[in-house]
């Protein structure tokens, strides 16, 4: 391969690895979002131009972070003509530093994502605002998809964006980790915004991919670097609900990335060692007294994965976790996820009394998977016309490429009335 | 950095904080040199509203707007950063009946005039001519 081009494809690999990790380190350096996301891409052009002739450093991430930190203060000392230097002490300090020891590289501190994920959900910023915000500058997702797993527009979720990078400029919220005394607090938050990252991966809410592989692997490592500062039950609950999730990856969708029920999986290609790990996770968080939905969710998840076969599932014990879990986090989605069990364990018809229940709330109208379930639930019920009504239904309300496919395809395959 | 925490309090615990807790905790602060100002404030019923409209001067009597909690009175601090002003604000004794506003204040932009130096006033003066 020519040199030019090996050069292109390792900066691709770095950006694609260490992208996130060399912006959270520039954060801490400059202090600032926006001068980091600057001096991100300015880090990137130098390598494009300097790699080819200079070679590819030891270490690209650290080489990155001082070329971008450079660029940042050189650009602020340009903007800043008029200012005496001496008036300000950051930048001048930095660039005694630099001329100073020019061969010692930054270090890219494991602790700068784990910084700068506090820093993003920290209280004062609105809820909906710290996980936005994690998505974007965490774990690099664009606004649109974002959006997408909120089943929000778009220019709104910019806005909540802007708004919440605005609170910590102006406010002065400190990118640190918690003391150990505000942590417990701050961490719930947190676990939130990990486990959408997760569920953004897992299932793509826009595209053609049933499934993103890297944005789930990043929860995960969130997932995993947040479990040694905190190795909490709700953490390891957490962990063990993504663990099992990410274990029927191969099962789950076909080579064409077309969709495969739980019922219809290959367990074979189900991933025994994530299992076994999930599964020894949630044992130790179901141990504990104060027992949380994580845990909960992730008990029901290791009984589907414990079954060698969908007629060994466990429905029972399945529900009876729902039912706890109703008790701690009444939720319209887990009473919808109840009804599928209840369909399992005692037939279509209660599931669907059920489930009309559920919807003449309101609160599931632009669910596309309590549409989905219903017309299933009809369909099995032999009631074909209103099968057809609600397969149109949850397909009107679905943007992604192979859970619309299926659909179709359950759709198409109902007898004709 | 300066902030502003304004407490907040409905009228059935308007007094449930003696003055003097108060008066401490303001001293302790002041001690501390995290205090810049603070006042108590006399009840929305003394308040005055002023406005002007295209050059008419309106005046009511009474808060600007009527709310369940009203401003009872303010501690304008100095912290490090919104963390430390938590939790200076979480323990303004009144924090446990009412609601403290923390707010960060901000500087006044007014029109940047270059700075004098050497360089700028001999050329300033070698542009203005003889």
């Amino acid at each position: 391969m020519p040199e030019l081009a090996r050069v292109r494809a390792e900066i691709d690999n770095v950006y694609r690895k260490d992208s996130r990790k060399i912006f959270a380190t520039l954060i801490r350096l400059l202090g600032d979002f926006d001068r980091a996301e600057e001096a991100l891409a300015d880090a990137f052009r130098a390598a494009v131009e300097k790699w080819p002739t200079e070679g590819i450093p030891q270490n690209p991430a650290s080489w990155l972070v001082s070329a971008g930190r450079f660029k940042s203060i050189d650009k602020q000392r340009r903007e800043k003509r008029f200012d005496h230097l001496e008036d300000r002490p950051d930048v001048s300090e930095a660039l005694a530093d630099e001329s100073a020891r020019p061969d010692l590289l930054p270090e890219l501190l494991e602790d700068d994502r784990l910084r700068l994920v506090f820093t993003c959900c920290h209280p004062a910023i609105a809820p909906d605002a710290q996980v936005a915000l994690t998505l974007r500058e965490v774990c690099g997702l664009t606004t649109e998809e974002i959006a997408a797993a909120f089943l929000t527009p778009a220019p709104t979720m910019a806005q909540r964006i802007v708004r919440a990078k605005g609170k910590i400029r102006d406010a002065n919220i400190p990118y640190q980790v918690p003391s150990r005394e505000e942590l417990p607090q701050r961490l719930d938050s947190v676990l939130r915004c990990v486990y959408l990252v997760f569920n953004e991966g897992y299932s793509a809410s826009r595209g053609d991919s049933a499934t993103r592989a890297d944005l789930s692997s990043e929860a995960i490592r969130l997932g995993r670097l947040v479990l040694e500062l905190l190795p909490e039950p709700e953490v390891r609950g957490l962990l063990a609900l993504m663990l099992l999730h990410e274990s029927r990856r191969e099962a789950r969708a076909t080579a064409d990335g077309e969709l495969i029920l739980l019922d219809d999986q290959d367990r074979q290609l189900w991933n025994r060692e994530l299992i076994a790990e999930g599964s020894a996770l949630v044992r130790a968080a179901l141990t504990t007294r104060s027992v949380g939905p994580y845990a909960l969710q992730a008990a029901i998840a290791a009984l589907h994965a414990e079954a060698p076969t969908p007629a060994d599932t466990d429905w029972s014990e399945i529900i009876g976790f729902y039912d706890i879990l109703m008790r701690l986090t009444p939720s319209p989605i887990i009473a919808l996820n109840r009804t599928v069990a209840v369909a399992q364990l005692h037939g279509p018809a209660l599931a669907l009394e059920h489930l009309d229940g559920l919807l003449a709330d309101g609160a599931l109208d632009n669910y596309q998977l309590a549409h989905a379930a219903r017309a299933d639930f009809l369909r099995r019920l032999d009631r074909h016309a209103e099968a057809r009504d609600a397969y149109t239904r949850a397909i009107a309300l679905t943007a992604q490429g192979p859970a619309r496919r299926f659909l179709e395809k359950r759709l198409a395959a109902l007898p004709d009335r | 950095m300066k902030y502003l925490c304004l407490v907040y309090l409905a009228p059935d615990v308007w007094n449930a904080c003696p003055d003097s807790v108060c008066a401490d905790y303001g001293q302790t602060l002041k001690t501390n040199g995290k205090l810049i100002d603070g006042q108590p404030l006399h009840p929305t019923s003394t308040a005055t509203t002023v406005r002007v409209r295209n050059g008419q001067l309106a005046i009511t009597d009474g808060p600007f707007a009527e709310t369940k909690e009203a401003l009872a009175g303010f501690y304008l601090i100095d912290a490090r950063d919104l963390n430390e002003a938590i939790q200076i604000a979480a323990k303004i004794p009144p924090a446990k009946f009412g609601s403290i506003e923390v707010r960060p204040t901000r500087e006044l932009v007014v029109d940047e005039m270059p700075r004098a130096t050497p360089d700028n006033v001999s050329r300033a003066a070698a542009a203005a001519g003889p």
